[in-house]
């Protein structure tokens, strides 16, 4: 991707997440609050955050890989059910991926 | 107004900026990571700034997706500050477009929470204000740091950037499947749902594709319960 094309992406994906926001402070409330609305919206990041998980930590193109970031994945699940900041969890990842890597080259 | 309260809203508030904002750090190495320029990781933390959208984003290209794939799931997971805006217009009730405009900028998770859970209106609006202006100056800072810092990574540090980012979404999802949040057994059905389409249609549709058709998980959640007060 060019890196013309890349901020065209930048900008226009900023531009939508702006345009989301200020919708909700300005249209009446009536217009957004359908129960099936919020419904959807309520469940989307599960999904998409699951989906960006499974697809970062278990895929490169259209193959499915198995390397250090899976390490690194459930390094993060183990920080996470143990209740360590988020800064923490990045670092654990970080070095467990980097381990692997030393490790296996 | 009590001084006490305020002050505890005060510091709440800054605290939580300070920490939240710090995660930018992972945001702009992971940017720079996808193959973006560090003014184009800059400029997304300061004009879209709302951290899961802006790890997608970046996260699609880095898989090679293409535009619209990133700006869709961007998009898709945008969508909720939707919510948080209507749930906080009334408490807000910004005077004038500007106050309107900047406002909405500084729609996010945290400065909803920190807004809903205060005591009061006027303490909601501190809160508000407080937690979205220091996420938001630490946040575009700290993601110049992350972007610097990547600039010149070797190997090893870029496999320890490659484990950073599904960490860095599984950190973001994390708190939606807790036993605590609401619903969280259907939280937890979706989430799976979402991340067996993803990697079921891997092997068979364009990069960064996947993610933005994983959305139709949220069949999983099926109809809205009743409310009774609704």
């Amino acid at each position: 991707m060019s890196d013309g094309t890349l901020w065209v992406v930048v900008l226009a994906g900023a531009l939508g997440c702006y345009l989301l926001k200020l919708a909700g402070l300005s249209v009446p409330a009536a217009w957004v609050e359908h129960p099936l609305v919020t419904r959807v919206v309520e469940f989307v990041p599960a999904a998409l955050l699951a989906a960006l998980v499974a697809v970062q930590a278990a895929t490169s193109g259209r193959d499915l890989v198995l390397d250090g970031r899976l390490v690194g994945l459930a390094v993060a699940a183990l920080a996470l059910a143990l209740r360590a900041p988020f800064i923490v969890v990045i670092v654990l990842a970080g070095a467990a991926g980097a381990l692997v890597h030393v490790l296996v080259g | 107004m009590s001084s006490p309260a305020r002050s505890a809203t005060l510091r709440d508030s800054l605290g939580l900026g300070l920490a939240v904002g710090l995660y930018g750090v992972a945001f702009g190495a992971a940017a720079v990571g996808a193959g973006l320029s560090t003014w184009q990781a800059v400029a997304l933390s300061a004009l879209m700034f709302t951290g899961a959208s802006q790890f997608a984003l970046v996260g699609v290209l880095g898989a090679g997706g293409g535009a619209f794939a990133a700006v869709g799931s961007a998009l898709l997971l945008g969508s909720r500050n939707t919510l948080y805006g209507v749930r906080l217009a009334p408490m807000l009730s910004p005077r004038g477009w500007l106050r309107r405009a900047g406002a909405a900028q500084l729609v996010i998770d945290e400065s909803t929470a920190m807004a809903v859970a205060a005591p009061d209106r006027a303490l909601g609006r501190l809160a508000f204000w407080v937690t979205g202006g220091s996420v938001y100056v630490c946040w575009t800072a700290m993601t110049v740091v992350g972007a610097l810092g990547a600039g010149g990574l070797g190997e090893t540090a870029q496999a320890a950037l490659d484990a950073v980012v599904p960490a860095a979404f599984l950190a973001l999802l994390w708190p939606r499947l807790r036993r605590t949040a609401t619903e969280a057994a259907v939280q937890r059905r979706v989430a799976l749902g979402g991340a067996v389409i993803a990697l079921a249609l891997t092997p068979f549709v364009p990069a960064g594709l996947q993610v933005v058709l994983a959305v139709f998980a949220v069949l999983l959640a099926g109809r809205p319960r009743p409310v009774a007060t609704a």
